[in-house]
């Protein structure tokens, strides 16, 4: 029968249109969670309780390393992890447990390749690990930059805090091509720049294995076509890439090619940390060929960019 | 205790007695060895083995209390740091006078000089590393040249300590002090609504005012000489540390705030200068591997018991 007054007309609809929209409330929780699932795994909040019990056991990390704000970061980098550059791990069972340096090429324009190894020793290393990367000094001036920076595990760039967090049993990682590899241009994909010879003065003093680590895919993510050295010094900045798609509106992700990462088997290396620079660039030579030999091989093996 | 002899009947004089900090280490000390306190504020509850000297420690009646031997160590604690006084006084009284303190030490042969010096003249800064050694560079007066008599000071004690080395000089950094103490961070944890910086929460390191005091009277101890830096509990970040006491914040971009503290400083509405936001900005906190090695030094305070230590009752 009819309804006469409004209110129970609209008391009608709200019988038949209450249930409908319960029923696609729940599909849609029924679809972000498998989402979620896919995305981050079913372990993900065993992986979270691991690292706070990690940390909470040592009276918390005196860098300021906050799980809350991990697990959010996590949350977000799982979509490029898995869904967005595909990345491929392997060999990740050669980062022994405790102190480890990480030494691995450094690409792509914007430090995305950091992010990836990190998300890697969290979601498919296991136990999972917090990667510590050292970051530039003047992010600490930057608000928001630097309590996040400070909050997912990342440090100030100063040898003593390298040295602490080493002996904190933590994983390092270091990029000893700096910012003349993050920056260099498409033609010069996948060529290492020289090497610095700092992390490996490190990892004799504090008896750190080193396990080389080689990102593919990385390179192609922003096709630089050179630096404009006058821009960048105009603005004030280390480098000023000259990247077309950053002109093109809406295309400023970078290209959704498949990260490949490879970990190479630990290096130990004796030695004194304060040896001539010679002794010790012979060494890092070592470091900067298996990197190098771990790329061509990568790059062999990969039947595609994209896939 | 602390390895200090209880048969020997010299004097232990401690300046700077009547401030929060010296009446709780002559209450600590007072029942073991002599104390002579010197300060010109009065010593109201003043325990009556105690004998106080109400003196400026600029002034020349302070060798005599030297002059007649009978010291065995002296205890510096009258540091003045009120950024409402001028530089020239800051720089009379925390380096002339303690210059002439340390003269008057080495000319009565005093065996032990104890300068409780503080790590904020390490400084933050965006480069330190998260903990700082005793060797670090004293850099605090860069962006704060307030500060620059303390720095002074504690070169002062370390030219001192290299020069007379018959003599047992320590010195003491400890960080933020907490506790019934009146000074900044202290001050700053006690404000109703506590303002932070948007988008900084730096790492921060906390003692409590008794820990002091302990690492005080280690520094007594015969044979203890150098520089130490004195930690507390773990480290805490500023925002938890703000949780944890239940306080209300307001968070205000680092240019608004420093241009607002600027101009409420020289109104005289607030008595925090604005290059001390640094330390609610950057880290700076110490490494006390040395004391917890040398001094047996230990925080006998949880970081709970030390952050609600500077509403307690201030009975003292």
């Amino acid at each position: 029968m009819e309804s006469r007054n409004a209110l129970a007309r609209l008391a009608d609809v709200a019988s038949t249109a209450v249930p409908l929209m319960e029923r696609v409330r729940r599909t849609a929780h029924h679809a972000a969670e498998e989402l979620k699932m896919r995305l981050l795994g079913r372990d993900f909040e065993q992986r979270i309780e691991i690292l706070s019990t990690r940390y909470l056991d040592r009276g918390g990390d005196p860098f300021g390393f906050d799980v809350t704000t991990a697990r959010n970061a996590a949350m977000v980098i799982a979509f490029f992890h898995r869904m967005y550059f595909r990345t491929e791990v392997f060999g990740i069972e050669h980062v022994p447990p405790g102190r480890v340096l990480l030494v691995a090429n450094h690409s792509g324009q914007v430090p995305i390749d950091a992010a990836i190894v990190g998300s890697s020793l969290f979601f498919d290393a296991n136990p999972p690990r917090v990667v510590r990367a050292m970051v530039e000094k003047w992010t600490a001036t930057l608000p928001f930059v630097s309590a996040f920076f400070n909050r997912i595990g990342q440090v100030v760039g100063v040898p003593e805090n390298a040295r602490r967090l080493l002996e904190m049993g933590e994983v390092l990682l270091a990029f000893p091509e700096g910012i003349r590899g993050v920056s260099k241009p498409f033609e010069h994909r996948y060529q290492l720049e020289p090497f610095g010879n700092g992390f490996m003065r490190l990892a004799i003093e504090t008896d750190t294995p080193i396990v080389p680590v080689a990102v593919i895919g990385a390179e192609e993510q922003y096709v630089s076509l050179g630096n404009l050295k006058w821009a960048a010094r105009l603005l004030n900045l280390p480098v000023f890439p000259l990247i077309p798609q950053m002109f093109v509106p809406g295309a400023q992700l970078p290209f959704p090619t498949k990260y490949r990462i490879h970990f190479g088997e630990p290096m130990r290396f004796t030695g004194g940390p304060d040896d001539d620079d010679r002794v010790v660039a012979d060494k890092v030579w070592l470091v900067r060929q298996t990197i190098s030999d771990m790329l061509r091989r990568g790059l062999a093996s990969r039947r595609s960019v994209f896939l | 205790m602390w390895g200090l002899d209880a048969e020997d009947d010299r004097a232990v004089v401690v300046t700077g007695i009547c401030g929060r900090l010296g009446r709780r280490l002559s209450r600590v000390l007072h029942r073991r060895v002599k104390v002579v306190g010197v300060d010109r504020r009065a010593f109201a509850d003043r325990p009556r083995d105690i004998e106080h000297h109400s003196l400026d420690i600029r002034s020349k009646r302070t060798k005599d209390i030297f002059r007649h031997g009978g010291v065995r160590a002296l205890v510096h604690l009258g540091v003045m740091h009120n950024p409402r006084d001028s530089a020239e006084d800051h720089h009379a009284w925390n380096v002339v006078a303690f210059q002439h303190l340390l003269e008057y030490a080495e000319r009565y042969k005093v065996p032990k000089v104890v300068l409780l010096s503080s790590a904020n003249v390490y400084g933050p800064r965006p480069d330190n590393p998260v903990f700082l050694n005793e060797e670090a560079p004293l850099l605090g007066a860069g962006p704060f040249s307030e500060i620059r008599d303390l720095v002074g000071l504690d070169q002062c004690a370390q030219s001192y300590l290299w020069r007379y080395p018959q003599t047992e000089a320590v010195i003491l950094r400890p960080s933020h002090i907490l506790g019934t103490v009146r000074n900044a961070p202290s001050n700053y944890l006690r404000l109703k609504v506590v303002p932070t910086l948007l988008g900084f929460d730096p790492m921060m390191q906390v003692v409590h005012q008794d820990d002091v005091v302990w690492a005080l009277c280690a520094a007594l101890t015969p044979g203890v000489r150098g520089i130490f830096n004195v930690g507390g509990p773990p480290p805490v970040s500023l925002s938890h540390a703000l949780e944890l006491l239940e306080r209300s914040t307001v968070a205000l971009p680092h240019r608004v705030a420093r241009a607002t503290i600027d101009r409420l400083f020289r109104w005289r509405v607030t008595s925090f200068p604005a290059p001390e936001l640094d330390f609610i900005r950057y880290v700076c906190m110490v490494d006390d591997a040395r004391a917890r090695a040398e001094l047996g030094y230990q925080p006998q305070h949880t970081l709970l018991e030390t952050l609600r230590a500077v509403d307690e009752e201030r009975w003292i």
